[in-house]
C-alpha cells in the first residue's frame, strides 16, 4: 500500500443513481490539495446521482491533503444535491471532519466601513487634522512650562539621561556628519567651479563654499542627518515604553511624562546640534578647500584670506539660530509621536517613521520661512 | 486597625470613546482591606484599575481616596497623591533603560531628600524584601518575567504606600512562586499597614488573601456583586459568580451551599 499514488476510483451501481468512491494509494501535502473544480472534472457527475458513498479500504497514509479534499467534495455534493455517505472511513477521518463541522458558523462582520460621502470625509479629516494641531500646541505649552521649572530648578528628571543623551547625539554622530558635511564642501566647490571657471573667477568658488555652507548646507543638512538617526531613536525609545506600559509606571509613580523623558532630550539637542553644525560648516569648508587646491590651484591661505574678506560672520550666526530650531523640531517631532504611540510593535514602527517625515518636512519648512523672513529683513 | 474607607467609587462609568465598557460601578474600600477586582477575560479589570490610579478619566461618576477626587485637584496636588500609591504592572513596567537597582532607587531620588548612600541602603533593602538583592545590577531585560513582576513591586514600595495596587500579578508564574507571592502580598499588607487592590482570576490567590471584592460582568457590563469572596462562593445566588468562583463546576448554585 505504501508509496502508492493517490486515485480515486469511481463504480456506479446498476440504477446509475448510487456511486461508490473508493480512495486509493497515499494523501500527501506534497502532492498538492484536490479543489473542488477538479473534483467535478475527475468525478464527472451525472444528474441522475442521489448518493456518493466514500470508502477508504484501500487508502494508504493520509493527511491534511484529504481532509481538504473531503470538504470539497462536500461542497459539491451539496451544490449538485447529491447525499454524501462518509462512514466507512476510517474513524480518524471522521472525527476531524465532524470537529471542524461542530463550531457554529459564527458571521463575523468583515464587510467594510460604507463609504462617506466626500464632504463627510473632507469634514472628519479636517477636525482630525485640527486635532493634531491641537496636540501640538498643547505639548509645545507643556515643555514651556517644562522648561520653566527646569529654569526654577523644580524639574524632575535624571541628570545622568541628560549626559547619556548628549554622548549619544554628540560624538555618536561625529563620524556620519563628518563624512557628510564633507562631501557636500566638495560638491559645492565642483558645481561652483565649473560655472565661475568661465569667467575665470574660481577665486570665488570660496565665497561660495562658506556661505552656502555657514548660511544654509551646515545646518540643514546636520539636521536631517539627525532626524533621521536621533529623532527617530527617540521615537522608538519613548514609543516602546509606552508600549510596555513604562509611561504609565511613570505617571503614577507621579512624574511627568514631558519632564522626565523629554526635557533631557530637548536639552542635550539644543546643545549638541549646534555644535555639530558649526563642526560640520567646518568640515564643508575643509572639502571646499580640497578641490580648490587640487583642482583649481588656489592655495590654503588664498582660499581662507578669500572667505574672510567675503563672507561675513553673520552668515554663520544665521546658521546657528537656524540650528537651534531645527533641534526644538527635531526633538519635538520624535517625542510626540513616541508619546502618541499605540501598545503595538507595529505602532512603534509607524511612530519611528511618522517622526523622521515630519521632522524632515518641519526642517525644510522652518528653513524656508526663516529664509523669507531674512530676505523681509534684508540680512 | 480601624475600619474606615479609604477608598470610594460612586457610580463609575468607564468608556474608550463611545465605548463603554463598565457602568454603574459603586462600591468602598476599607483600609487595610484585600480588595479583589474579578471577573472574566475583557471585562474591564484593568481598565478599572487605569481609573482607579487615575491614568483614565471616569466618563461618569467618581474615585474618591479618603474623600479627595484625583480629577478636581491641581495637577501638583494629584502628582502627590499618585505619590501615595504603589503599583505593579502587569509585564513589570521597569524602566529598560535602568538597572533594577536605578528603578527602585528612582521615586526616592526624585521625592526624597536622602543621600545617595541612604537611598542605596534602602534599594538594597527593598529588593531584599523581594528577593532579589543579589541582582541590582541587573538590567530589566537580563532576568526572567517573574523576577521583574518582583522588581516592579520593590519599586512600588520604595516610597512606602499607602495603597498597593497589583495588575494580574500572579499571571505566568508557577503555582509555588505564585504562592510565595501571595505571602508576600500579605506580608507587606500587615508590615506597611496598607491598602490593597488586586486585578486577577487566580481563584487560589483570589480566596487566599482576598477579604473584600468586586465581581464585574462583560455582558451586562456592570458589577454583580461586592463583598469576600469567600462569603460570595457561600452564599450568593448568582450563577455566573459560582461559576467563575468554581471554575465552571458548579452550574446550578441552588445545589451547593457550603458552610
Amino acid at each position: 500500500m505504501q508509496g502508492e499514488e493517490r486515485k480515486l476510483a469511481l463504480s456506479v451501481a446498476a440504477d446509475e443513481t448510487q456511486v461508490r468512491l473508493s480512495l486509493h494509494g497515499d494523501w500527501r501535502l506534497e502532492d498538492g490539495l484536490l479543489s473542488k473544480e477538479q473534483l467535478r472534472a475527475q468525478l464527472d457527475p451525472k444528474p441522475n446521482w442521489r448518493s456518493l458513498v466514500v470508502e477508504g479500504q484501500h487508502l494508504g497514509r493520509w493527511d491534511s491533503s484529504l481532509m481538504s479534499a473531503l470538504r470539497e467534495l462536500k461542497a459539491l455534493t451539496d451544490e449538485l444535491n447529491i447525499a454524501l455517505e462518509l462512514n466507512e472511513l476510517p474513524q480518524g477521518v471522521i472525527r476531524l471532519l465532524n470537529l471542524a463541522d461542530s463550531y457554529p458558523r459564527r458571521q463575523v462582520s468583515t464587510e467594510q466601513a460604507p463609504q462617506l460621502p466626500f464632504f463627510e470625509r473632507v469634514g472628519r479629516r479636517t477636525r482630525k487634522a485640527f486635532k493634531r494641531f491641537d496636540f501640538t500646541l498643547e505639548f509645545l505649552g507643556l515643555l514651556t512650562m517644562a522648561s520653566m521649572r527646569l529654569i526654577k530648578g523644580q524639574a524632575r528628571y535624571r541628570a545622568e539621561d541628560v549626559r547619556l543623551f548628549m554622548l549619544d547625539a554628540g560624538p555618536g554622530s561625529f563620524k556620519i556628519v563628518a563624512l557628510i558635511s564633507f562631501l557636500i564642501g566638495i560638491i559645492l566647490a565642483f558645481v561652483g567651479a565649473v560655472q565661475l571657471r568661465q569667467f575665470g573667477a574660481e577665486i570665488y568658488v570660496s565665497s561660495l563654499v562658506g556661505l552656502a555652507m555657514g548660511r544654509e548646507m551646515g545646518a540643514v543638512m546636520t539636521a536631517i542627518i539627525m532626524a533621521g538617526r536621533t529623532g527617530a531613536s527617540y521615537a522608538a525609545q519613548i514609543g516602546s515604553m509606552q508600549v510596555n506600559e513604562e509611561i504609565d509606571a511613570l505617571k503614577t509613580m507621579g512624574l511627568s511624562d514631558v519632564e522626565f523623558l523629554v526635557l533631557p532630550r530637548v536639552t542635550a539637542m539644543l546643545i549638541m546640534l549646534p555644535l555639530l553644525t558649526v563642526f560640520s560648516i567646518a568640515m564643508g569648508i575643509l572639502g571646499g578647500a580640497v578641490v580648490s587646491s587640487l583642482m583649481l590651484d588656489i592655495s590654503w591661505q588664498l582660499y581662507i584670506k578669500q572667505m574672510s574678506d567675503t563672507v561675513a560672520l553673520y552668515h554663520f550666526a544665521i546658521g546657528l539660530v537656524k540650528s537651534i530650531l531645527f533641534a526644538v523640531v527635531i526633538v519635538m517631532a520624535g517625542c510626540i509621536h513616541g508619546l502618541n504611540c499605540g501598545r503595538s510593535a507595529t505602532a512603534v514602527g509607524k511612530a519611528t517613521t511618522l517622526a523622521v517625515v515630519h521632522s524632515i518636512v518641519a526642517i525644510i519648512v522652518v528653513d524656508s520661512l526663516v529664509t523669507v523672513m531674512l530676505t523681509v529683513l534684508g540680512l | 486597625m480601624t475600619k474606615s474607607t479609604h477608598i470610594e467609587v460612586n457610580d463609575l462609568t468607564m468608556a474608550y470613546g463611545s465605548m463603554v465598557v463598565q457602568r454603574d460601578l459603586s462600591f468602598a474600600i476599607q483600609r487595610g482591606d484585600i480588595f479583589v477586582i474579578m471577573g472574566g477575560s475583557g471585562c474591564g479589570k484593568s481598565t478599572l484599575m487605569k481609573h482607579l490610579i487615575g491614568l483614565n478619566r471616569p466618563a461618569k461618576g467618581e474615585v474618591l481616596f479618603s474623600g479627595q477626587s484625583l480629577w478636581q485637584v491641581s495637577a501638583e496636588q494629584q502628582r502627590e497623591l499618585l505619590r501615595r500609591f504603589g503599583i505593579t504592572y502587569q509585564a513589570g513596567a521597569l524602566l529598560s533603560s535602568l538597572t533594577l537597582g536605578e528603578n527602585v532607587a528612582l521615586p526616592l531620588q526624585q521625592f526624597t531628600q536622602l543621600s545617595a548612600a541612604e537611598i542605596d541602603d534602602l534599594v538594597r533593602y527593598k529588593l531584599a524584601l523581594v528577593g532579589l538583592e543579589p541582582y541590582q545590577h541587573f538590567m530589566p531585560s537580563e532576568i526572567s518575567g517573574g523576577m521583574r513582576k518582583r522588581a516592579s513591586l520593590a519599586r512600588a514600595i520604595a516610597l512606602d504606600p499607602e495603597v498597593l495596587f497589583f495588575d494580574e500579578p500572579s499571571a505566568g508564574l508557577d503555582p509555588v512562586s505564585a504562592r510565595l507571592l501571595d505571602d508576600l502580598i500579605l506580608e507587606l499588607r500587615d508590615s506597611l499597614g496598607a491598602t490593597v487592590v488586586i486585578v486577577t482570576h487566580e481563584l487560589a490567590s483570589i480566596f487566599a488573601i482576598g477579604n473584600n471584592s468586586v465581581f464585574l460582568d462583560p455582558e451586562t457590563k456592570t458589577q454583580i456583586a461586592t463583598g469576600a469572596p469567600k462569603e460570595l462562593l457561600a452564599h450568593c445566588d448568582d450563577a455566573k459568580i459560582q461559576r467563575f468562583l468554581t471554575r465552571g463546576e458548579r452550574t446550578s448554585p441552588k445545589e451547593t451551599t457550603t458552610p
